[in-house]
């Protein structure tokens, strides 16, 4: 009895040494991690405490920076056009990604090519497309605005106008990201249990009832999910923007992002685009960690 | 009522097929008109009401594109860049993806997450600082290292998924046969995890290769990779709106081409882990 419980516990000690001992196929990412993730962060609060710009020596300013956001109205107007162009680029896609990943669930002819060629726009190199979508939306001789009078409808600015240009960069965000949203759901629509959808077919459910009533509650979490990566992305959305607009016309479409790589890169004031950068990291953390914390208690209900 | 049943099916399925040609006629006729771009004469590509199929097809935008640009150059840097960074994320990430599986370090994991999370924009100013210090800013080491950022989340996250679904029987009793961890993760896990590592590269390839904010502030004149060169060369170069769709066109090539073949294996790699790089 002594014995085996001995065993038992040397067993589990050399078990829990083996855990320990996994830590070494750790060690050479971790470090690369430290140096190119961690450090960045690090310095940057250092530098975001500082007047530093570039060819001049950097001096300690303290909040300055920080506070000088407070005041900084073209800083204000970033985050509410970062906020109102996140909003519509969540929603549109997650919807329409529903929509897609409830007909890619079924079976038809072609189902293989037509998925992947509905993927496609997520795949391809952001600056290609947004340069081909910028030629499509010129308003003299651009394909869009054919289209549009071509059925009636009066000719747009596109992203030439401060009116339409970030719906129409929405546009193309949702385009491109619909296909996430629907993998993630056809993901969700893959595990489900076919039982309930017998039993409902049973009782004369017709299929929007059974959409609302049985499908969508099951696949809610992927949906959640979805709409967490969704918000996280459109949040860091630069390269399409950077391309088609560079924040214009004006600073019609001036989000957080391209605001800071302009301070930090086309103005050299690298403390100020640091402190943007740290109040941005943190905005997004929030978000993430509210969003996660939605999506835990709504797995676990 | 059976008539009346075989009627709703069948209207059913052209319901559904209509819905899926609305959902895939964007993208269709964004890459088919990219590609009309790329083939027409300047004159088509400006003509109202526009030329949809060209005729006759010409070559010359892309011909054009090689010969203003340095474009080969580009091409060559992307490449470099691009398999330096997958092969050297895979050394790291698959062994630390293991690693974090293995002892269940959740907070390892959040630490990926949270570099998946962090917008790439913000490692920039100070990788840039560092670089510069360093000397090395013109030369592709820099790209190489600052496109870790995005693979090595990629490849660790992919791989924490795929050496959790594993079974560990085969691994013990390799263990208790004598073999080290290392030739347990080398002869037994790691086969078995070779689908996990393929679309794992897949993935940080196309990524890195799509990358785009890291080199338009770290690349230099020659070290241009081609998503910086279409957009800092040839907008500024070209008006014309023919090379410059065949230029982006080339750009995407390689990535669109990896989606048609790897198809499977992509769509499984990012449902499981919703993964994006930059």
């Amino acid at each position: 009895m002594p014995a085996a419980a001995a065993t038992a516990v040397a067993r589990s000690r050399g078990k829990r040494n083996y855990a320990r001992r996994y830590w070494v196929f750790v060690v050479p990412a971790a470090m690369i991690v430290l140096a190119v993730i961690l450090f960045p962060w690090a310095f940057t609060l250092v530098m975001s405490v500082m007047d530093w710009k570039v060819g001049q020596a950097p001096s300690w300013v303290g909040l300055a920076n920080y506070i000088k956001m407070f005041g900084d109205e073209r800083f204000q107007l970033s985050v509410l056009r970062t906020i109102y162009f996140t909003a519509i680029s969540v929603i549109a896609p997650v919807i329409l990604g529903i929509a897609a990943a409830v007909c890619f669930h079924r079976k038809f002819r072609f189902r293989g090519i037509a998925r992947t060629i509905f993927i496609l726009p997520m795949m391809a190199t952001p600056v290609a497309i947004a340069l081909v979508w910028e030629m499509m939306f010129f308003p003299q001789g651009g394909v869009m605005n054919y289209l549009l009078t071509s059925v009636g409808l009066p000719p747009a600015q596109w992203i030439y106008h401060p009116d339409t240009v970030i719906p129409t960069l929405v546009a193309v965000e949702t385009w491109q990201w619909t296909p996430l949203v629907m993998l993630i759901v056809l993901g969700g629509l893959a595990s489900l249990p076919t039982d309930p959808y017998e039993a409902a077919i049973l009782d004369g459910a017709n299929p929007w009832q059974i959409f609302r009533h049985i499908t969508l509650p099951l696949v809610w979490p992927f949906i959640v999910v979805a709409a967490v990566i969704r918000t996280i992305d459109a949040l860091k959305a630069f390269d399409i923007i950077y391309v088609m607009t560079l924040g214009g016309p004006g600073t019609a479409s001036e989000t957080i992002n391209v605001l800071l790589y302009q301070t930090a890169f086309a103005y050299y004031d690298i403390g100020y685009g640091s402190a943007m950068v740290v109040v941005f990291f943190v905005m997004i953390m929030m978000v993430s960690a509210v969003l996660l914390h939605i999506r835990q208690k709504e797995v676990f209900q | 009522m059976t008539s009346g049943h075989r009627l709703r099916r069948v209207l059913g399925r052209i319901g559904l097929y209509l819905s899926v040609l609305m959902l895939i006629s964007p993208a269709l006729f964004f890459f088919l008109w990219m590609l009309s771009l790329s083939l027409k004469n300047e004159v088509d590509n400006m003509a109202i009401p526009p030329v949809f199929i060209p005729n006759p097809p010409t070559l010359a935008n892309f011909i054009d594109v090689f010969e203003k640009n340095d474009f080969l150059t580009y091409t060559y840097n992307s490449i470099i860049v691009s398999f330096s960074a997958t092969i050297l994320a895979l050394l790291l990430g698959v062994p630390a993806g293991y690693g974090i599986a293995k002892t269940r370090a959740t907070k390892a994991a959040m630490l990926i997450l949270i570099a998946r999370i962090t917008p790439g924009l913000s490692y920039l100013i100070p990788l840039y600082l560092m670089f510069q210090w360093l000397g090395l800013v013109g030369t592709l080491t820099p790209l190489v290292i600052t496109h870790l950022v995005i693979t090595v989340p990629i490849v660790v996250w992919v791989m924490i998924g795929f050496f959790e679904g594993l079974p560990s029987e085969l691994e013990e009793a390799a263990l208790v046969d004598g073999a080290t961890i290392w030739q347990a993760f080398r002869y037994v896990a790691m086969p078995l995890a070779r689908p996990g590592i393929t679309v794992a590269m897949i993935l940080s390839f196309i990524f890195s290769w799509n990358n785009f904010i890291f080199g338009v502030v770290l690349a230099g004149r020659e070290t241009r990779t081609l998503p910086v060169a279409v957009y800092n060369v040839l907008t500024f170069e070209q008006v014309s709106w023919g090379p410059l769709a065949a230029a982006a066109l080339m750009v995407t090539l390689p990535v669109l081409l990896l989606t048609l073949l790897m198809q499977k294996e992509i769509v499984a790699g990012l449902t499981a882990g919703g993964v994006k790089g930059g």
